[in-house]
């Protein structure tokens, strides 16, 4: 098997082959001598020559991170053979959503519509678990819109404000 | 002794009070909003009875639901943990008037102490030591102009009611305490439902160390030294530890006197504590007593060799204490880390969801108060403790090297957590050399990181482990999402997730 992985955005190839319960691996065309056991699901016990790992492995909504000690790497794996890519684009000029970060219930709205804001600027308070969090705006710009009410209740992701 | 103890409460402290009833051979009864049936103090429990909807006021604050539940399930003392209702004195009224043991201080012990403003007045007449300011609520921003201009500036606005560091606000200048103090009230009325805010002298970066004392129902009142809690984030506690280390036995006894006086001044039975700021020159003054369990009562457990929550039932059900203020000894260090769902990488913001691995840690004096499992999704409509760890030691560097240890077993894996934030704190020269002071935390947080680039043997490890990951398939997964490879991002949506994604580009963008 042949994967290319990427690990916080950097690219390496990994040629693996399992025979007689052993794993034999080509890392970026290296040969790496390497023991791996399933201590439990999510977790590996890797050795690598005779250096051992405990690696945790978290997967949240498609995402994959890996865990090495108290270093944490976001992965990407992919079948070089399939033909499927990932492209995103992170769009920074023109109107920007305020989006709800958790589920909770807007308890202010700080600017009103037509408002002149810097970035870094309170827009709204949203409280969840006890806690008031201000959302802030991620431009210097006008408030476009404002898309909520205090007192609404909203749930993660909802747009609530849309800066340009 | 009680036959059977309902629990008011939910968490990790919900499942500390059901472990100690069952050491006492008492039956617990837990209760639980909808939102709470899976939660760990249920499955805990010898009963459960589902109180109503995930909203407090709905539930864990309803007292006339708890009280129906003690009622049909025949309980003869109800333990209020810390929050919720535990310094509620209508709920403590109403436990009495239903013949039901409200374990913690007497209705009008906490009324006494309840209001910040009516403590001041009674300490203020016991010969307590204050910190210069009103007694008593302000009745006018002329008021408030008047006083502060008088104590002198900066000033601290406080709501008589509160806790948590609800309704506070510091103001440095005339200017600022208009908005501070309209701000203080709207949210003390919402927090409390009481707008009465006072005004003290801010002292700045205090030490903030508090009096464990005890107090059974025959006129015996002892204190079990203190706890440093001056780790703190915006007025949240954060690392605790016992003893402190500038108070020496002298200083101790002081404090622990005056403790003492504070509650006797009350009235107060069972077990409270005692709130200080100390200054740098090492004065101390009352700041408010705490009308219940404390969150960091383990640190007290550890260095005391005495269990808390026993002697509080203990009391409540009419024994007296089994020791003397001479035969209380502090022995060891012990330091408390509150696990909290958090997002430290975001500004600190809640993060609620479902844990999908946990790995825990275990070994020499270390102590896990939790209620949380794998498996199990976190609410989002309570506060975010999830666990506290507690390290003890001969002294507080054995203390602090074990924790250290334990802090690099332990793993939550799903939700985010403050576990990296103790790590940090923990290998602070600063809070090595003791050197602390409520502005520590906002210090330490305020210096950026430097942004050690990542161990290239490390990124080699994850990336083989990925690979192996993704070769096992799903047999390799746990209670987490079964996404092997992670192509497939249109796996079946779930609000989680998508809370999961939303704040994820939150904290990229």
């Amino acid at each position: 098997m042949t994967y290319d992985i990427s690990i916080d955005g950097k690219q390496h190839r990994l040629d693996l082959n399992r025979a007689e319960g052993r794993w034999s691996c080509r890392l970026d065309g290296r040969e790496v001598e390497v023991d791996a056991v399933l201590a439990r699901p999510d977790v590996l016990s890797l050795r690598i020559g005779n250096q051992a790992y405990e690696v945790k492995c978290e997967r949240v909504a498609g995402d994959m991170h890996l865990w090495v000690g108290s270093a944490r790497f976001a992965a990407e794996v992919r079948d070089p053979r399939s033909l499927r890519g990932r492209g995103r684009a992170v769009d920074d000029q023109g109107p920007r959503k305020l989006t709800a970060p958790m589920p909770g219930k807007i308890v202010r709205v700080l600017v009103s519509q037509g408002a002149e804001v810097e970035a870094g600027a309170g827009v709204l308070v949203v409280e969840a678990m006890k806690m008031q969090n201000e959302i802030k705006s991620p431009k210097k710009g006008t408030i476009q819109k404002i898309l909520v009410s205090e007192g609404a209740a909203v749930n993660a992701g909802d747009v609530l404000a849309i800066v340009e | 002794m009680f036959k059977k103890i309902l629990i008011a409460n939910r968490g990790e402290i919900a499942v500390r009070v059901i472990r100690a009833c069952h050491e006492m051979g008492i039956a617990a009864v837990a209760v639980y909003s909808d939102v709470d049936r899976p939660a760990l103090h249920v499955r805990k429990a010898d009963e459960a009875y589902p109180i109503g909807a995930a909203a407090a006021s709905e539930s864990y604050l309803n007292i006339e639901k708890i009280l129906d539940v003690a009622a049909r399930s025949g309980a003869d003392a109800i333990h209020p943990g810390y929050g919720f209702l535990s310094e509620n004195a209508k709920f403590a009224r109403a436990c009495a008037d239903a013949g039901v043991k409200f374990i913690g201080p007497t209705a009008a012990a906490m009324d006494a102490m309840g209001s910040k403003t009516r403590a001041r007045q009674a300490m203020e007449r016991a010969g307590v030591p204050l910190v210069p300011g009103t007694s008593r609520g302000l009745e006018s921003f002329e008021q408030a102009e008047q006083v502060a201009a008088r104590i002198g500036y900066p000033v601290m606005l406080k709501a008589a009611a509160g806790g948590g560091g609800k309704g506070m606000r510091l103001v440095h200048e005339p200017e600022e305490l208009k908005s501070a103090l309209e701000g203080a009230r709207s949210e003390a009325e919402r927090s409390f439902g009481d707008s009465e805010v006072y005004i003290e002298k801010a002292i700045i970066n205090p030490r903030h160390i508090e009096m464990q004392v005890l107090a059974d129902e025959h006129g015996n009142t002892v204190y079990l030294g203190e706890r440093e809690c001056s780790l703190q984030r915006r007025h949240q506690k954060v690392v605790e530890e016992a003893p402190s280390p500038i108070v020496d036995p002298d200083m101790r006894r002081k404090m622990g006197e005056v403790a003492v006086r504070v509650a006797q001044a009350a009235g107060y039975t069972n077990a409270g504590t005692v709130e200080f700021l100390v200054d740098q020159q090492k004065n101390f003054y009352f700041l408010e007593m705490n009308t219940r369990l404390q969150v960091e009562h383990p640190v007290t457990e550890l260095v005391t060799g005495l269990d808390l929550v026993h002697l509080q039932i203990r009391i409540a059900a009419g024994q007296r204490l089994p020791f003397t203020q001479d035969e209380v000894q502090i022995r060891g260090h012990a330091i408390e880390c509150r696990i909290y769902a958090e997002d430290p990488d975001n500004n600190y913001f809640p993060s609620p969801g479902k844990i999908t691995l946990l790995l825990l840690p275990s070994g020499p004096g270390i102590r896990r108060d939790s209620g949380m499992y794998e498996g199990w999704t976190v609410p989002m409509d309570y506060d975010p403790l999830l666990a506290k760890l507690i390290g003890y030691g001969t002294d507080r560097e054995q203390a602090i090297s074990r924790l250290t240890r334990a802090l690099n077993e332990y793993f939550v894996g799903g939700i985010k957590t403050n576990i990296s934030l103790f790590r940090r704190i923990l290998s602070d020269p600063d809070f090595r050399a003791a050197k602390l002071d409520t502005g520590f935390l906002d210090r330490l947080l305020k210096q950026k990181q430097a942004e050690a680039p990542a161990d290239p043997k490390a990124i080699e490890v994850a990336v083989i482990a990925a690979g192996i990951f993704a070769a096992m398939g799903a047999a390799a997964a746990g209670a987490g999402e079964q996404v092997v490879g992670n192509h497939s991002t249109n796996s079946r949506p779930n609000p989680a997730s998508n809370w999961k994604i939303a704040a994820h580009k939150e904290a990229t963008r």
